[in-house]
């Protein structure tokens, strides 16, 4: 009964998309006020359904309900009750039903948050959310139904991949997933745009918070996946360069770029078509990156759907929704006049040599993901791009940003000279080069050396615009401070932002000089490493578990940290009593993700900015009556 | 600062930005990419010594074997496809899901004396998993006719020829 409950609420879900996608749009290109103020109520109907859908899929695993196929081959009933639940996005067709829910929460948001909005634009947004909706609910209805049933039922199911059952990877989908749906609203802000014909500093205010909420819960997103990947793959690795991360990067990097980019549109109406682009662009890596992932298309070791035959589906929706919009902004991007001269040399000049770099990476690692992808395809060659292509791409292009980031902020807009914003950062420069010297000499390594340097200069040069701001030393102490509680939250939120950044700099680098040592080990005898004495089998606890349901094991790397660096231990097999042991000592490798953590709490202060929340009214709107 | 001067600027930041990726991805591409090697491929033309690849194939029955080196755990095992076999060293813990039978991939460089020492071994997910490039390799070879249904199970495989298995 509650599967065809969900199935049905399903079918409902793909009903109201589709009519959120076509009332508004219409009812907006018809000036009609009354299909206008329809949109929101569509959106949150679709919601609503949608909601339900999911519920009745996250009631049918945790009653065992075995009659559902989703819950035969993903779930069992010895699984414990928080897997059953996480489990029901643990899989392809779950997967794909909370990717909808969170596109359709988008929605709802717009319809909640977006009230002052223009009721035109609002229809738009909303409409060109349904349309997008409605395309991959079609999917989830025809070619991953969660709700299929089977007969006879199975007496238990089978169990859902060990690797997956784990607190870090059980919060990570819906975390990522709302990061990547997220930039379905600056999609849609984009689209609209392209349709009103009309990019202005208002529109700029308005992406902005939406693409800061996103895009602070894909860096909360990419963090948790590297974290799971550091802890329960147990290689002693952060990131492997694997598709399934670099389709998570992709955004990230275009979503950093647009973050950035949005700022001149909304105080210097410049660069609005590119702003267009990158918002189109930015969802576009979204889509692609977790449907051609989920459809197994670029194959790898974390994705756990491999069907071809839904791959034509996906390839078709994303061929509209991404073909179709960059055709959009081919014909109407001309419309969009530009304005606001600047210098190269100014503020909007870094933010473009920000856009122009991270698009660069963004074009890198993008051409070696999908290199063996092609070379199969045309040549029939058999390769993959390892770690090496990555690492020797994206370094050169990585540090030009890490020096400009630090400036960037200091500049005035319009015009500037570089001289005196460089003679304000002279002691961020100073302890990038006591940091680097020392780094330099204790290390004896180049490349770490200079991250050290990079990340110091980051993190010290990332309060240059506060203590700027406060006249820090130039003025007693105490108006400095009572200035430095009036300074807006976005200044802090960035500065904080970009702090966090050199902090996973710092634990990149610290882990670039990680040593590692394989061992076979009786009881109670010592290895020594790092200046530590390991006593197998007597402290720690790295551990083997076998899961009877699928009969494999699983190996978890014991973890030990204070903070500034990582011991790690890897159990292998035991062999002649003896045990196999892999030893890693990582230096500051809790600061990669830390940093990261950092970045995603900058972001959310500057969004709870007043002059930046969500649904705030402005100022302006209430002195004109609309 | 003129418009026109400004887009010229703006295009120049561009070039230089799209030129300087294009030509560092050209010139990683050229060092940095691995090939997939199966075993037959090895025995027609080997790889040169150094250049690291990665080799896929089935882990030959009963041609594991674990040793020890300087303190250090080892494995000796032979990878095949049906048509070519590989001897295969390496230094560290066998993945948790390496077994008999099944496939594998190793990445890795040929030695002079026609080994393959493998720095990485990845075994993956489950008994029944085959990686894509083994699979591939394995139609390759003949042993295994996609339309004849799901390959055979991988245990059963060896470094027998087939016409041999079944006479």
């Amino acid at each position: 009964m509650i599967p065809e409950l969900g199935h049905f609420a399903l079918a409902l879900a793909v009903a109201l998309a589709t009519a959120q996608a076509v009332i508004p749009l219409w009812g907006a290109r018809a000036r009609d006020p009354r299909l206008i103020a329809a949109a929101p109520a569509l959106a949150l109907g679709q919601l609503i359904a949608l909601a339900a859908s999911y519920a009745a899929l996250v009631w049918c695993a945790v009653t065992d309900d075995f009659t559902v196929l989703n819950i035969v081959d993903n779930s069992n009933s010895l699984k414990p009750l928080i897997y059953k639940i996480t489990g029901t996005w643990g899989n392809h067709e779950g997967s794909i039903l909370l990717w909808c829910l969170i596109l359709a929460l988008c929605g709802g948001a717009v319809a909640t948050f977006g009230r002052n909005l223009p009721s035109a634009l609002r229809a738009r947004v909303i409409g060109v959310l349904g349309f997008v909706s409605a395309g991959f609910l079609m999917f989830a209805l025809t070619e991953s139904n969660p709700f299929l049933r089977v007969w006879p039922p199975p007496l238990d199911g089978q169990d859902m991949n060990p690797l997956l059952q784990d607190p870090g990877l059980a919060i990570h989908p819906p975390v990522l997933y709302a990061g990547y749906v997220g930039f379905a609203i600056p999609f849609a802000f984009a689209i609209a745009a392209l349709l009103e014909g009309r990019v202005d500093a208002a529109w700029g205010r308005w992406v902005r918070p939406w693409t800061l909420a996103s895009w602070c819960m894909l860096t909360g997103g990419i963090a948790l996946g590297s974290w799971w990947a550091y802890y329960e793959l147990g290689w002693g690795g952060y990131w492997f360069w694997d598709p399934v991360e670099n389709a998570s990067l992709l955004p990230w990097l275009t979503g950093t770029a647009l973050l950035h980019s949005a700022i001149v549109v909304e105080k210097r109406e410049a660069l609005k078509t590119w702003t267009i682009l990158l918002a189109i662009g930015t969802f576009s890596l979204s889509l692609s990156g977790t449907f051609l992932v989920r459809s197994g298309i670029l194959n790898s070791v974390h994705s756990f759907a491999n069907d071809p035959a839904r791959g034509v589906f996906i390839l078709g929706l994303l061929a509209i929704v991404i073909g179709g919009s960059l055709v959009l902004f081919a014909w109407r991007a001309p419309v969009l006049a530009p304005s606001g001269l600047f210098a190269p040399i100014s503020r909007e000049g870094a933010l473009v040599l920000n856009n122009i770099l991270l698009c660069s990476i963004a074009a890198v690692v993008l051409t070696g993901t999908t290199y063996p992808l092609f070379a199969d395809l045309l040549f029939g060659v058999k390769i993959s791009v390892g770690p090496p292509y990555f690492q020797s791409t994206v370094l050169p292009l990585a540090a030009p940003v890490f020096a400009a980031m630090t400036v960037a902020p200091l500049l005035p807009w319009k015009r500037a000279r570089l001289g005196p914003a460089l003679i304000r950062l002279w002691w961020a420069m100073v302890a990038a080069a006591v940091v680097g010297v020392v780094a330099a000499l204790g290390l004896r390594r180049g490349l770490p050396a200079l991250a050290f340097a990079a990340s110091a200069w980051l993190i010290v040069g990332a309060f240059a615009e506060l203590v700027e701001r406060t006249r820090l030393f130039r003025v007693s102490l105490r108006t400095s401070f009572s200035r430095l509680a009036g300074q807006p939250l976005a200044v802090w939120g960035s500065s904080i932002a970009h702090a966090g950044m050199g902090v996973t700099i710092a634990g990149i680098a610290g882990m670039s000089l990680a040593i590692s040592t394989i061992v076979a080990v009786k009881p109670g005898t010592t290895v020594p490493l790092a200046g530590y004495e390991f006593k197998p089998l007597m402290t720690m606890h790295p551990s083997r578990r076998a899961f009877t349901t699928q009969r494999t094991t699983v190996t978890d790397a014991a973890i030990h940290t204070n903070g500034f660096a990582d011991i790690y231990t890897v159990l292998g097999e035991e062999h002649d009593g003896e045990a196999v042991l892999r030893l890693h000592y990582n230096p500051l490798a809790p600061w990669i993700w830390f940093g990261a953590l950092v970045m995603a709490v900058g972001g959310g202060l500057s969004l709870a900015d007043r002059r930046l929340r969500v649904g705030a009214p402005a100022k302006r709107s209430l002195a004109v009556p609309a | 600062m003129t418009r026109k001067r400004r887009r010229l600027w703006l295009l120049v930041a561009c070039g230089v930005g799209l030129g300087s990726a294009t030509a560092l991805a050209l010139s990683a591409f050229r060092d940095n990419l691995v090939f997939f090697v199966a075993p037959s491929e090895i025995a027609e033309k080997a790889p040169a010594a150094g250049r690291t690849f990665r080799l896929g194939g089935l882990v030959e029955q009963g041609s594991v074997h674990r040793g020890k080196e300087a303190g250090q755990p080892t494995a000796e095992f032979r990878v095949t496809d049906g048509k070519g076999t590989v001897e295969v060293t390496y230094i560290g813990i066998l993945p948790d899901l390496f077994r008999e039978g099944q496939g594998v991939v190793a990445l890795g460089t040929m030695r002079p004396d026609g080994t393959f020492r493998a720095s990485e071994v990845l075994a993956k997910h489950d008994e029944t998993y085959m990686p894509k490039d083994v699979e591939e390799a394995l139609k390759k070879t003949g042993h295994w006719n996609p339309n004849a249904g799901p390959p055979p199970p991988a245990s059963t495989w060896n470094a027998l020829d087939p016409r041999q298995k079944k006479g």
